[in-house]
Parts: C-alpha cells; structure tokens; sequence
C-alpha cells in the first residue's frame, strides 16, 4: 500500500518543531509499524537526509519504550497494543497517518518523537517499592495473600509505565500510571507496610511534576495498551484518604 | 499537611464532596419550584418563607453556599492546571473513546455558573436586601420572570447544559471519592442518567407551562 505520513521533526528539545511530509510506497501490510518507520529511515538514510527519532527497545510489547500519538490515539487506533505491535494491516492503501510525540509538560519532547518520561520514573522513586532486606528468596508461603488480590495486584503490575495514559487523558494526567503502582502493592500483604507514606510521596510527586487532574473522562483506560482499569484510580483514590 | 490538603486529589475529594450536596439540594428546590404551578401564590410564598426564616435552614444555607463557592473555585483551579499539563495540543486530534459529556464539563459548568448569577440577581439578592424587590413574593417575581421569551430560552438553555453537566458529575463524584463497585457503579451510572434527565426536564417544564399556558 502507498500512505503519506506526516511525522513530527524536532530537531532538539529547544528547538521549533513542524510536521514533515513522507511518501511511503509498497508497505507490506505484515510490517509493523516501526518496521515501516525502519524502512522510511533507511530511505531517508540512502537519500543523506536525518532519520526520523523514535524510542524502541524489546519490539514485544513488554518494555515501553515505543509510544507515539497516531491518527488521534496512543499507540494507534487498535486497542491493547503498543505501537511496536501495531500492525500495518490495519491502515488502507492511501491513508495520511498524523504521527506525534506524547504531549505533556512533565514529557517534554527530546527529538522528534521522543519525549523525556524520566518523570514517570520520579514518582516511582518517590515510592513505588517495598523496603526489604535482600537476600536469600524468602519461603514462599511465609506471608499468604488472596488469590483474587493476588491476582488483581499483577493485572496492575502489568502497567509498562509507556505513558499512553498521559499522552491521551486530555488534561495529561498520570492517575491511571500512579494508580497501577500503588495498586499492586496495596493489594498485598508485603505492600501495606508502607502503604500510606507511598501513596502521600507518590501523589506529592505527580502533583509537583505538573501532570494534570483526572476528571474521570475514561480515555486512559481506553488507550492503555495493557488494559489497566479505572478501579485502579478509584483504589488509588480510597488509599489516599486512608492515608490521612 | 499542606500539601495534603491543597493536593489534587484532596481538591476533588473536597469537590465532589461539595458536588454530590449540591445534587441532594436541587431536587429540593424543584419540589419548592413545582407549587409555581399552582394558581393560588400563598403554598410556594409560605415555602419560600420558611426556607428563607426556619433557623436549621439557614445553616444548610451556609453550607450551601459554601459548597457552591468551592466546587465553583477549585473546579477553576483544576482547570487552569489542566490546560497548563498540556501546552501543546494535537494535530491529528484527540480521537480517544472517553465518556462525551465528560470532555465539556468546565464549560456546562460555565454556563450553570452564568445562570447562577442571574438567578441570585433574581432572587436570592433580593431576600438579602442586596437588590430592590418584595422577598415576601417571589411567586409574581418568578411568573412575571416567565414571561419573558428571552428569559426562558436562557433558562431552558442552561438547565440542558446542566443535565450535561449532572450526567458526568453524578458518577464522577463516586470514583473520585473512591466509591467504585462491581455491582453499584452500574446501578449508580443508571440512576445519574435518570437523575439529569429528571432533574433539568422538571425545571423545563414549569419554565414552559408558566410561559406558554399561563
């Protein structure tokens, strides 16, 4: 198929950005759409032009490196997949695809559609961790959990920390993120012992970075490509108050 | 502790705290506004009166406004944070599948707001002695108002955004404060949908009756 993309190219963080426009011709439709963009860079590449910047690492879901904002959606408009996931197939012969960086203030963009998610990484310092002494591997059985919580606390865990919650929410919140971090331990036994100062350090930070507020709009879990629910927001929301 | 308290989530907890109190008053004032309908002033004046003197009242009064003066400030403030998360938007626009009503929801609050200052300016000035009127007959000064064409398009107007508004606000209190259920947020996302639906349709037909079959 032939497609014409408009991809954001910024040179710098500093820099004035605009969308460039790219002929692609004879995309399989088997590629993945990194491996599309692969094939714009080695054109651009052969042609002595700048290759397009994008974040990837494992190419198998499971990193989150990957995430551009694609035809209005995080990861593109198939649900529950990441961007390097995305298959071509479901573009069509002489589509435009509109693809953009992350945009949010505690995302600034670093080159063309790379943006800077080192913010996600504070909130987790500021308390997305258990403290205990390493070690041997502890008896397995020493401390017991539920099964339905146990099982909860991984479908939060799942969280990629991507920022496709950000990168849609249209007031760029992170409550989604911030959210699956404090559920997965809040869940559990090991997790409660600390489970009020997390939650205070962990919210203090997201408000200090400048993320926006959650008003319950549901595009978070929408474009999640791990499927993280809203019942984590609202779990979020209770271990707050708790934490009073 | 500050920042506990001035935090954004202590903000919406707070807001949705004020919110759902607003949402338990406004079928109040719709039972009161119902006896509008009748020809004989004395029942809707006598009501009026009593919300106006009866001493437990007037500290729901407080309350009242208290809540309307903080839902109003920090869903501003909210706002204004929001806009700033996001300096620069999308080009390919934001096609993600939310909730529809909830995308609106500081401007169905606006124009509430707008409405809430005329109707102050109406009414409840008036009872204060802020703006000249007879606060013993509210009953002529709410059918004199429906007369006015202009009056009702503003008023049938505003109370349709605000079902909007409702729609949204209603379950939204509950996650914000946490409330989230397997079984209850259906039934509570089934009764926010009858509630704004009811609500703005009660308001709207006493506006249409006085103005159109009186």
């Amino acid at each position: 198929m032939n497609l014409k993309l408009k991809i954001w190219r910024q040179k710098n963080a500093g820099a004035k950005g605009n969308f460039a426009t790219y002929r692609m011709e004879d995309v399989s439709p088997e590629m993945s759409f990194l491996e599309m963009l692969d094939a714009l860079n080695k054109k651009l590449v052969e042609e002595d032009k700048e290759p397009v910047a994008f974040d990837h690492d494992c190419r198998e879901g499971i990193c989150g490196s990957c995430g551009m904002y694609i035809n209005g959606h995080p990861h593109g408009p198939v649900p529950a997949v990441t961007t390097c996931l995305l298959s071509m197939r479901y573009f069509s012969d002489g589509d435009t695809i509109w693809v953009e960086p992350w945009r949010a203030k505690p995302f600034p963009v670093i080159k063309d559609l790379i943006v800077d998610r080192s913010a996600f990484d504070k909130i987790q310092i500021a308390g997305g961790f258990i403290s205990i002494n390493a070690g041997a591997a502890p008896e397995a059985n020493s401390i017991l959990a539920q099964k339905k919580n146990a099982d909860a606390a991984f479908d939060s865990s799942i969280c990629i920390g991507c920022g496709a919650c950000v990168a849609a929410c249209k007031n760029a919140s992170a409550m989604l993120f911030v959210s699956a971090k404090i559920s997965q331990f809040a869940l559990l036994p090991q997790g409660r012992i600390e489970a009020k100062e997390r939650v205070r350090e962990m919210v203090e930070k997201m408000d200090e970075l400048g993320f926006g507020n959650c008003s319950n709009t549901g595009a978070c879990e929408a474009e999640c490509p791990k499927e993280i629910k809203l019942t984590n927001i609202a779990r979020l929301n209770r271990e707050y108050y708790k934490a009073f | 502790m500050n920042k506990i308290l001035f935090s954004s989530l202590s903000k919406k907890f707070v807001m949705a705290l004020a919110g759902l109190f607003l949402l338990f008053f406004l079928p109040v004032h719709l039972i009161i506004n119902l006896m509008l309908l009748k020809s004989n002033p004395e029942p809707f004046n006598r009501a009026a009166h009593f919300m106006a003197t009866f001493p437990v009242i007037k500290i729901v009064e407080v309350v009242l406004l208290l809540a309307i003066i903080i839902h109003i400030t920090w869903g501003i403030l909210l706002q204004i944070q929001n806009w700033f998360a996001r300096p620069v938007g999308y080009a390919g626009g934001n096609k993600s599948e939310t909730s529809f009503f909830s995308r609106f929801t500081i401007w169905t609050g606006a124009s509430v707001l707008t409405f809430l200052v005329l109707h102050f300016f109406n009414f409840y000035f008036i009872k204060l002695g802020f703006v000249p009127g007879n606060p013993d007959d509210f009953y002529s000064v709410a059918h004199s108002l429906f007369k006015v064409p202009a009056y009702n398009y503003i008023y049938l107007t505003c109370f349709a955004l605000l079902g909007l508004h409702l729609y949204h606000a209603f379950s939204s209190a509950f996650q914000t404060l946490g409330l989230n259920h397997r079984i209850w947020t259906p039934v509570v996302n089934v009764i926010a949908w009858v509630y704004a639906i009811a609500i703005p349709a009660g308001f709207a037909f006493i506006s249409l009756t006085l103005w159109l079959f009186r």
